[in-house]
């Protein structure tokens, strides 16, 4: 595959993953901030926010096994999460933190423990998305070219 | 209340080349340090990244382990600090600075939240922060920070800092802060 056949994979691949809200306007954001003198960027605050992300998901499972439940310890990591995934433009994440964060000021076990497991899967969808996304980036990068932004 | 321009005019830090903005940057996010300090990076300032009230305070010397403070050792042209943080929060920051009876209380302090909130919007602006930050934080906002303060340098006037905007208005919030306005 040519430069032009892997760029249009990454636009239409970024412009989908904008349409069904897993990214906002911060990602945009973010790529703004990269340069020559910052080629990486953007890959290395999505790793740091991968890095987090199970970080903080593993941390909340733990606080939701406790007895009893310590809501205000989850919030804490809760909304920790919220914070970092609205840095790095993870829509979907970010919402589920805010509801996430309603069941944890209302004591509701139940609603927490939902909201765990879509975090757990609205996370591990965003990963596998940014990966192939990242993966098109290499490849253009490889072949010389240069990545589309969407602006 | 001094402005931000009185500062970067009479006190330079010690390494920095003239003109050039030192900014400490305080966060507990591994992620949102990074952003901030590229955002500031690629606004031309030179950045120091700190994890913690308490870290900030001993990079500026006032832990409590230094009692006599001169204009050699005011190392920063600007704070930003987010507002949650465990242990000693940004405000609580904030109100230790503009405590100092010295030219620390006069290093400008900009807040950073997730959160809109309306009191909390007002009590920090009341206790003297330059300004306060939606997060996430985006290049303008940092460049209309970094460009007020440099413009506030070269001519030496004063601008209420409290008339610029930096976070969603609704009607009711900007009535709120020209209230504020008006008692200072």
């Amino acid at each position: 595959m040519d430069v032009i056949q892997w760029q249009r994979q990454h636009r239409d691949h970024q412009a989908s993953m904008f349409r069904e809200g897993f990214l906002d306007d911060q990602f945009i954001q973010l790529q703004k901030l990269q340069d020559e003198t910052s080629p990486d960027f953007v890959i290395e605050v999505i790793t740091m926010f991968f890095a987090d992300s199970e970080n903080l998901i593993n941390n909340m499972k733990q606080a939701l096994e406790q007895t009893p439940v310590d809501f205000r310890q989850v919030d804490a990591h809760v909304h920790q999460y919220k914070g970092s995934s609205a840095s790095v433009g993870a829509a979907r994440v970010k919402n589920v933190c805010v509801t996430f964060r309603n069941f944890c000021d209302a004591q509701n076990l139940e609603g927490c423990a939902r909201c765990l497991q879509q975090l757990q899967h609205e996370y591990s969808l965003l990963k596998s998305n940014l990966q192939h996304l990242f993966g098109l980036q290499q490849q253009i990068q490889a072949a010389g070219g240069s990545i589309p932004t969407i602006e | 209340m001094a402005a931000a321009g009185d500062v970067l005019r009479q006190i330079l830090p010690e390494d920095g080349a003239a003109g050039e903005l030192h900014v400490l940057a305080v966060g507990d996010s591994h992620v949102d340090r990074k952003v901030i300090e590229r955002l500031l990076k690629i606004s031309s300032c030179k950045v120091t990244v700190v994890e913690s009230e308490t870290r900030a305070l001993q990079f500026l010397g006032l832990d409590g382990e230094n009692c006599s403070i001169d204009f050699d050792s005011l190392k920063v042209n600007l704070i930003m600090t987010d507002y949650s943080m465990p242990g000693m929060t940004g405000y609580e920051l904030l109100k230790k600075i503009k405590q100092e009876s010295s030219l620390f209380r006069e290093i400008p302090v900009v807040i950073m939240s997730s959160e809109n909130i309306l009191t909390r919007i007002a009590s920090c602006l009341e206790e003297g922060a330059e300004d306060f930050l939606l997060k996430p934080v985006k290049l303008s906002d940092v460049k209309r920070l970094t460009d007020f303060m440099r413009d506030e340098g070269m001519k030496g006037e004063k601008i209420c800092p409290k008339r610029r905007r930096s976070y969603d208005c609704t009607p009711s919030l900007s009535t709120a802060f020209s209230l504020i306005s008006h008692q200072s």
